[in-house]
């Protein structure tokens, strides 16, 4: 004891109290992501590894996987879904993004009049409830009651019309482009930010040296807004392959016609809750979840370790 | 401070429970997938329950259809279902009691005004147990519109043949859609198609039974031809039926611009309401004149007691009144289309409802082919016959490959005892 005491007097830099505060801070979040985000992730991915062995719970390792992957329908419900939502994420790739960037570019132009209701106009939808969207769409598009045929009609183009949500080869391009349409807002405003962010110097300097227009978009800011499209893809990879609202209020939880719209996220609603008469199988569900997750998991690891490190990044 | 907020704390935990425990009050809810029945619960079946039970206090709480089996499955799992469930006839309601979610009801008074025919739908497959009170059954059919039959001048058909005819002419009229269905919900194109039509072909209860048995297979002609039929609905569908949903079908129907719309007897309280001309209904027509009808009359609903639910006998008060001939006559006139299964006559006013309660003095009938035993397994027979039903009428399959492919997921799991 006597001991310790003449330390203290020796030293005598006062001992750091122990700062509560930030624990007592940070808990209420790190609890409630705990509770809500990481247990149920957990407890998913334990759920994988059993199913109902007479009656019981039992733990059966990777046979519910063996059993994804070998059984013929489930294998082939499980790869038109993956097929499906491959399709679902290049669509997003090859439209929402490059119109977003488009958007992006035409809005950070100086001098564009009315540039904030043109930017708040084009968010909107995002902010949009997907069941409205979806019910919007499904009336615009409807052969019976809609406007799409009638405004077709006007410019003369009614002989194009079909029932694009009906038909096996055309719903899950319109699914997807209903989902551009609600979803362009995010890489609008990110690369939005992003060509805010580049210096006014840099473009002068192009300038000066005869860089302007098209060329100053290619050569200048498209190089240093890179990084902020590699984000953005990332985003459109992980919110695609968890894609489930939009299609199940367009298109129902059976992704008809014919399974041609149905995506991991609505075979796994199907499995783990059941639908009609098909009842729910939850250790199954489970086991396409876990697929899921790796599959984004994957996804995500390529772009963190492979893509991000080469992309070069900018200073000012 | 702390006062009054103690005094808050101690009023909402303890005192509330206690008042509402004052109030002697049983509360009993019931879980339903029937959403369009929520006013006729509310306004006519519970006030007359109520009017005799002052002490129970009963609340309608129904969900989506197609939302309610795995809901109602997964509350039960959770025990937050509520007291009464009711029940989808055959193996739904038989997986749930095997688990001992529904309560035996076999000594429930009043469960002796039905007869075995009417319990099968809800007892085990050893004919020991039922568990669920029969409740309704729903024919199938065609209702059409009187006027729109008169315009075009064309008569009730009476064989396959003469329904085609009906509907070339409604279609060189050009006024009216010929038939008013879609096949984007797919149900539609199996339950009012497939399972609609079909009877006639496999000969109701004699082809069902025969394919549970294992003597006859989907791919048979009689289980292929009336898909050979639905795609001959095709050409008198509405423009674009492909992306035409069930609520879009109905509302062609009801605002008179489609002249048959291939029915079940559940539609009629609804079209009452909407439609202002007047409707009459057939049966699906036979191939040839003279020939035996059979006609889908499928047992629907029934109301089971949750085996969690802390108001056992409050429960069973109520499911006795609505086994009682009171609540079948109630029942079967606020809710013209479920047909009473109680052995007591119910006299039904509404003239619709007894044209299709007309069809079982001349016709067979039989329940969906899909619900009982072979509706038990993985891949689901009734979502596959959705799936083929709605791709052979959008002509993305043949007849002979709708037949194969069920037959192929039937085949997957089923073996029919020998």
């Amino acid at each position: 004891m006597s001991q310790s005491d003449i330390i203290e007097t020796e030293t005598a830099t006062p001992k750091r109290p122990v700062r509560w505060h930030i624990a007592v801070f940070l808990a209420p979040a790190f609890v409630v992501y705990t509770a809500v985000m990481i247990l149920p992730l957990i407890e998913t991915l334990r759920l994988s590894l059993f199913n109902v062995v007479g009656g019981e719970l039992a733990f059966v390792g990777l046979a519910n996987f063996a059993q994804l992957f070998g059984d013929p329908r489930l294998a082939a419900d499980f790869w038109n879904a993956f097929s499906n939502n491959t399709i679902f994420f290049l669509i997003h790739m090859a439209v929402q993004n490059p119109i977003g960037i488009a958007l992006a570019a035409m809005l950070s132009l100086p001098g564009l009049r009315v540039a904030a209701f043109y930017r708040s106009a084009i968010f909107v939808p995002t902010l949009l409830s997907f069941v409205i969207v979806g019910f919007i769409w499904k009336l615009i598009l409807s052969p019976i009651w809609g406007i799409a045929p009638n405004l077709m009609d006007l410019v003369g183009l009614k002989s194009f019309f079909g029932p694009w949500l009906g038909k096996p080869e055309s719903a899950l391009i319109t699914v997807s482009l209903i989902s551009v349409w609600q979803y362009v807002g995010i890489p609008m405003m990110l690369i939005y930010a992003a060509l805010l962010n580049i210096p006014d110097e840099v473009l002068e300097a192009a300038e000066i040296d005869g860089i302007t227009g098209w060329s100053q978009f290619w050569k200048i800011k498209l190089p240093l807004i890179l990084p902020s499209i590699g984000i953005i893809s990332v985003l459109t990879f992980v919110g695609n392959f968890n894609a489930f609202d939009l299609i199940y209020t367009v298109q129902g939880a059976l992704g008809g016609p014919d399974g041609s719209t149905d995506i991991l996220g609505t075979l796994l609603y199907r499995t783990f809750f059941g639908f009609q008469n098909q009842m729910g199988n939850p250790p199954m569900g489970a086991t396409i979840a876990t697929v899921m997750f790796l599959i984004i998991l994957a996804g995500v690891s390529l772009y963190l370790f492979v893509i991000q490190r080469r992309i070069r990044r900018y200073q000012f | 401070m702390t006062r009054i907020l103690k005094g808050m704390l101690f009023a909402t935990t303890v005192l509330a429970p206690a008042g509402m425990a004052m109030a002697q009050e049983t509360q009993l809810t019931i879980e339903s997938w029937r959403n369009d029945d929520l006013p006729i619960w509310q306004e006519k079946i519970i006030p007359a329950f109520e009017a005799k039970h002052p002490d129970i206090k009963v609340t309608f709480a129904p969900m989506a259809p197609t939302e309610y089996n795995s809901a109602v499955n997964a509350k039960l799992e959770a025990g937050t279902a509520g007291d009464l469930i009711t029940c989808r006839p055959f193996d739904l309601s038989l997986a749930m009691f095997e688990k001992g979610q529904l309560a035996p009801l076999n000594d429930l008074e009043g469960m002796e005004n039905f007869s075995d025919v009417a319990k099968s739908a809800w007892t085990t497959d050893d004919g020991q147990t039922t568990f669920c009170v029969p409740v309704a059954s729903v024919i199938h059919g065609f209702i059409y519109n009187k006027a729109a039959f008169e315009e075009v001048g064309v008569e009730v058909p009476k064989t396959e043949e003469e329904f085609f005819a009906v509907l070339e002419k409604i279609k060189e009229g050009g006024n009216y859609i010929p038939m008013a269905m879609g096949t984007k919900d797919q149900w539609e194109a199996a339950t009012m198609g497939y399972y609609n039509i079909g009877p006639n072909y496999w000969k109701g209860e004699e082809g069902r039974k025969a394919l549970i048995a294992g003597t006859q297979k989907l791919t048979d002609s009689q289980w292929v031809a009336p898909y050979a039929t639905l795609a001959k609905w095709k050409d008198y569908l509405g423009d674009g039926f492909e992306a035409q949903t069930y609520p879009d079908s109905q509302n062609l129907f009801t605002l008179g611009r489609a002249a048959i719309y291939p029915a079940g007897s559940w539609e009629i309280a609804p079209f009452k309401s909407q439609a202002d001309f007047e409707m009459g209904a057939f049966p699906p027509p036979v191939k040839a004149e003279g020939d035996k009808c059979y006609i889908s009359d499928h047992n629907d609903i029934g109301i089971g007691l949750n085996a969690d639910s802390d108001n056992k006998e409050a429960a069973k008060t109520f499911l006795s009144w609505v086994a009682s001939p009171e609540f079948a006559e109630l029942y079967a006139n606020s809710a013209p289309g479920f047909f009473s299964l109680n052995s007591t006559p119910v006299k039904m006013e509404d003239e619709l409802a007894q044209e299709f309660v007309s069809w079982r003095e001349n016709c067979e009938t039989t329940i969906r082919p899909s619900a009982a035993i072979v509706g038990r397994g993985d891949p689901n027979l009734d979502l596959e016959m959705w799936r083929t039903s709605a791709n052979v009428i959008n002509g993305t399959m043949t007849p002979e490959q709708a037949g194969e492919e069920t037959q192929k997921g039937l085949d997957s799991w089923y073996k029919p005892k020998q």
